[in-house]
Formats: structure tokens, C-alpha cells, sequence
């Protein structure tokens, strides 16, 4: 909403960079609460399912854990190596956590939100989480370190597989929408008559789940930092902070792709127009709110998934990613092409 | 006046990490700074309204060829060799032909002359979006160049798996 007039007597264009400054204030202070409370979360999950308490002891419920962590972390000594690359080492989780945190500029978080509305929202977000395999891989490197170079090889490995399943699961989206904009793909949802692209593109919701949950690294995918094999992989050397800066990054990396499931095939902030035909006054509730349960559902899920499947190898690893899913979301490109060009009878919808 | 020093910043940085990459001698720096040559390649394209091609450059150079480029660094172990002195003998001759170049460049600039007015005009892009654009041009009017260099591409690929595998059957 920048005003037409200037007001007040600033220039527009002052307005303008002022309400981009609040947005980021606004969303970057939202994801911060978010990825501390992420954490709490997963604990308290994972334990329910393995019938632990998880947290408890402080606040009530253990609810300010997460901000003791954080306390603790920040005044923890920041240890560095002896024989590393001092000057990567120190990059690293710093360039990491930009590249999550710059996927953020372009997610629209409900109606007309959004930090930068930009054409190639998609390939925006593509490219950052490309990006976000350098922290990784420059830790790894620069800790002069067996388990975090293992780590580091690993996960460059694992990122450059699966960014190729993650791009073409959303080819489909792409082309149902007709745009590469977020919010026009959201936009375009709602016209479609069962208000969410799952239904569709069920195939490419599996293939994005699935790459999804290797890009970000996370269990059953979590090779680059497998506990029991590489002590922490490629964060062993790394301790206080910057530790927390590379945790920071994974949760963010959580959080943006979660919302890109959402925004891409679960409606965004809207709801299924059947929905709301049936139940009125549901159109009442602000759509940041539809947005937000649906993204607590999907990081609901990567824990659900790592308290219930075992890691995989890496040889099997490599062997989903290349041979089932890159093939399963070629497939799905072919069907929504066929699909498409019979419903408008080869014209341009 | 804010385009030219935008211009004036990306072509310095580029010039600037361009010679960076090629004498440092710890080859992850030299790569580093190709990544943040890619990087300023990008800003220049987006500077030019080419928002499409800005993407790209950096999902396949910086997202993908440069993360196969650390990855054959790491596997090589180049730690021993940050010691000696030279890498290569034949810099001088290089140096000779990039020269050459600079020079052929230099020479056309002089004599450059700006021809007609295409269709994609940054109005014309302007309006229908970069991405609409090149993929209008693509599948119609250049479609057949466009297949052609997929089927180069594939034979390529097969090449490559010729030649890592090491028995075929």
C-alpha cells in the first residue's frame, strides 16, 4: 500500500523502502519465534511418540526451553580450530543462513503480504535453496576435519540430486498456474475447482515431499550429519553460536519449504471454495491463519517422519533420487502436459 | 546517474573477482570468488530486465556446475599442492592470446554500429514478462535450433556414461 501523494511531507520513494524495512522486520521476526518454537516443538513431539515427557523443566511445560538454548548458545565460547580455513569457517554458517533466510523475500504469507512480488518467484526460491548447500560444504571443507569433510561431501552430493526432482515436481504447478509468481499460482488455485493443486498433482506433491525432505537434509535424509556415523557431520568442529546460526538455517530451510508445499498445492491462504459454500462464516477467519495451520500440519510431518522411519543408506539414497523420482516427476510433466492441451483443445487456457 | 554507478559497481566487482579467481592459490578461494563472479554475471542480467536468464545463471552455474566443481576439489585433496610454487609453465602464452582478444574487442567497439529494432524491445519485455518472452520465442520461432541442441546434449550424456562405465555388456 505505498500512498500515491507523498505524506507527511517524505518522498514516496522513502515510503516505499520504509514499508519494505517493517515487512522484513515483520517476517523475519515471525520465522525467528518460529525456528525457536520449531524446536520445542519436534522435542515434545518426537518424545510424545517414543512416550517421553520431552522438555518439562523450564517454565511450564518446558515452553521457555528455547529461549534458554538460545541464551545459552549465544554466551557459549565460539571455539575455532587451529588448522582451518579461517575465513570459511567463519563464512559458512553466515552463508547458509542468508540463502534461507533471502528465500524468505518472496513467499507470500496471505494476501498481498509479501516482501517482494516478484515473476520468477519460483526460480527465486530454487536458486537460494541451490544456495544453501555452500554453508554446508564450506564447513565441511574448512573444519580440516574426517567427519565434517564426510559430511560436507555427502551433502553436496545429496543437493545436487535432489534439486533436479525438487524443480520438475513443480514443473506441474508451473504449468497448471500458468506463472512462475507465488501469488498468481495461489490465485490460480482458488479458481480451480477443487481449490488446491494436491488433487491434481498428487504425483508431484509425493516426488516435492520426498526431495523436499533430502534438500533440507532432514531424516530419513540425513546422511551429511548422521549422528552415529559422523559425530555431527559437517558442524562437528563448530560449537556456540555459530553452531546455532547452521541449526537456524536448517529450521528456516523447514520452514520455506514447507510454505512453498503449501502455497504450491495445498491452497496457500485460501481455503476450498466447496468449503466455504458449505460453512460461510469459515470466509470471516483472516488467511494468515488458514496459511499458518496448514504450514504447522507440514513441519508436523517432517517430525512425524523422523520419529517413525530409520536412515536410509547412501547408495539407496542416490538410487530414490535418480531412478524413482527424477523418472515419476518426468512422467507427471508429461500427464499435466496431455491433461492440459486436451481440456482447452491445444489452445492457450 | 543510479544506473551508471550500478554498472560501474557490477563491472568492477566482475573484472575485480575475475583476476582473484585466477591467482589465488588455494583453489576453494579461486573458486569462491567464481561464485561471487556468477553472482555479479546475475545482477548484471537482472539489470538489464532479463530476470529469466538472472535465475538461471545462478540455479545452474552457481547452484549446480560450481557445487560439481567443489565437489571434484574435495575428492582431488589439493591440500599438498597449495605449496609449490607454479601450477602451470605456459602462462605467458595465455596471457598472449587473452590479449589478442582484449584487443579484437577494443577494435570492434570503435567500429560497432547499432542495426535496427528488434520485436523484444524492453517495452515489448516490459509488458509480457521476460519468462513469457524467451519461451514464445523458443518453442516457435527457434524451436528446431532448440532440439537440436537437447540432442546434442543427450549425446553428450550418453557419452558420458560410455565412458564412466567400466564394463558394458
Amino acid at each position: 500500500m505505498i500512498p500515491e501523494t507523498a505524506m507527511f511531507g517524505i518522498p514516496q520513494w522513502l515510503w516505499a523502502i520504509g514499508i519494505i524495512v517493517v515487512k522484513i522486520a515483520i517476517v523475519l521476526g515471525a520465522v525467528m519465534l518460529h525456528v525457536a518454537y520449531a524446536t520445542y516443538f519436534e522435542r515434545k513431539v518426537i518424545a510424545r511418540m517414543q512416550n517421553r515427557l520431552g522438555p518439562m523443566d523450564v517454565g511450564p511445560y518446558g515452553l521457555l526451553q528455547p529461549i534458554a538454548d538460545g541464551i545459552k548458545s549465544f554466551f557459549k565460547e565460539d571455539i575455532i580450530p587451529t588448522n582451518s580455513d579461517k575465513p570459511l569457517f567463519y563464512m559458512a554458517p553466515i552463508l547458509g543462513l542468508m540463502a534461507a533466510f533471502s528465500s524468505l523475500a518472496v513467499l507470500p504469507f496471505f494476501n498481498g503480504f509479501v516482501i517482494a512480488n516478484i515473476n520468477i518467484g519460483l526460480l527465486f526460491l530454487f536458486a537460494m535453496s541451490s544456495l544453501a548447500v555452500y554453508g554446508v560444504i564450506l564447513g565441511g571443507w574448512s573444519s580440516n576435519s574426517k567427519y565434517s569433510f564426510l559430511g560436507g561431501l555427502r551433502a553436496s552430493a545429496q543437493v545436487i540430486s535432489y534439486e533436479v526432482p525438487l524443480g520438475l515436481s513443480l514443473v506441474g504447478v508451473m504449468m497448471m498456474a500458468g506463472s512462475l509468481n507465488i501469488t498468481e499460482i495461489v490465485n490460480a488455485q482458488s479458481r480451480y475447482p477443487g481449490g488446491m493443486y494436491i488433487t491434481a498433482q498428487w504425483l508431484g506433491f509425493f516426488v516435492f515431499v520426498i526431495s523436499a525432505i533430502a534438500e533440507t537434509n532432514r531424516a530419513p535424509f540425513d546422511l551429511p550429519e548422521a549422528e552415529q556415523e559422523l559425530i555431527a557431520g559437517f558442524f562437528t568442529e563448530y560449537s556456540g553460536m555459530r553452531f546455532a546460526l547452521f541449526f537456524m538455517a536448517e529450521y528456516t530451510g523447514m520452514i520455506v519449504m514447507s510454505s512453498l508445499a503449501v502455497l504450491c498445492f495445498l491452497g496457500g491462504w485460501t481455503i476450498p471454495p466447496f468449503l466455504l459454500k458449505m460453512l460461510p462464516f469459515l470466509g470471516a477467519v483472516p488467511g494468515v491463519v488458514w496459511f499458518m495451520m496448514k504450514l504447522y500440519v507440514c513441519i508436523f510431518f517432517y517430525y512425524w517422519i523422523r520419529a517413525t522411519l530409520p536412515r536410509y543408506r547412501y547408495d539407496q539414497l542416490m538410487a530414490i533420487g535418480w531412478k524413482v523420482l527424477i523418472p515419476l516427476s518426468l512422467v507427471n510433466i508429461v500427464i499435466t502436459s496431455i491433461m492440459k492441451m486436451w481440456l482447452h483443445k491445444g489452445g492457450t487456457p | 546517474m543510479v544506473n551508471q554507478i550500478f554498472f560501474l559497481y557490477f563491472s568492477a566487482v566482475i573484472v575485480a573477482s575475475s583476476l582473484l579467481a585466477i591467482t589465488r592459490r588455494n583453489v576453494m578461494h579461486g573458486v569462491l570468488f567464481m561464485l561471487l563472479l556468477f553472482f555479479h554475471i546475475a545482477g548484471l542480467y537482472l539489470f538489464l530486465n532479463a530476470e529469466f536468464i538472472s535465475a538461471v545463471q545462478i540455479i545452474v552455474y552457481a547452484g549446480a556446475i560450481m557445487v560439481l566443481f567443489l565437489f571434484v576439489i574435495m575428492l582431488l585433496n589439493l591440500r599438498e599442492d597449495f605449496s609449490k610454487k607454479q601450477f602451470i609453465g605456459t602462462w605467458p602464452i595465455g596471457l598472449l592470446v587473452s590479449c589478442g582478444v582484449l584487443m579484437v574487442i577494443l577494435v570492434s567497439m570503435v567500429v560497432i554500429t547499432i542495426g535496427a529494432k528488434g520485436v523484444w524491445g524492453i517495452e515489448q519485455i516490459g509488458r509480457v514478462t521476460q519468462t513469457v518472452a524467451v519461451g514464445t520465442v523458443l518453442y516457435t520461432k527457434y524451436l528446431f535450433p532448440f532440439e537440436v541442441a537437447s540432442l546434442v546434449l543427450l549425446v553428450a550424456i550418453i557419452g558420458a556414461i560410455v565412458l564412466a562405465k567400466k564394463r558394458l555388456n
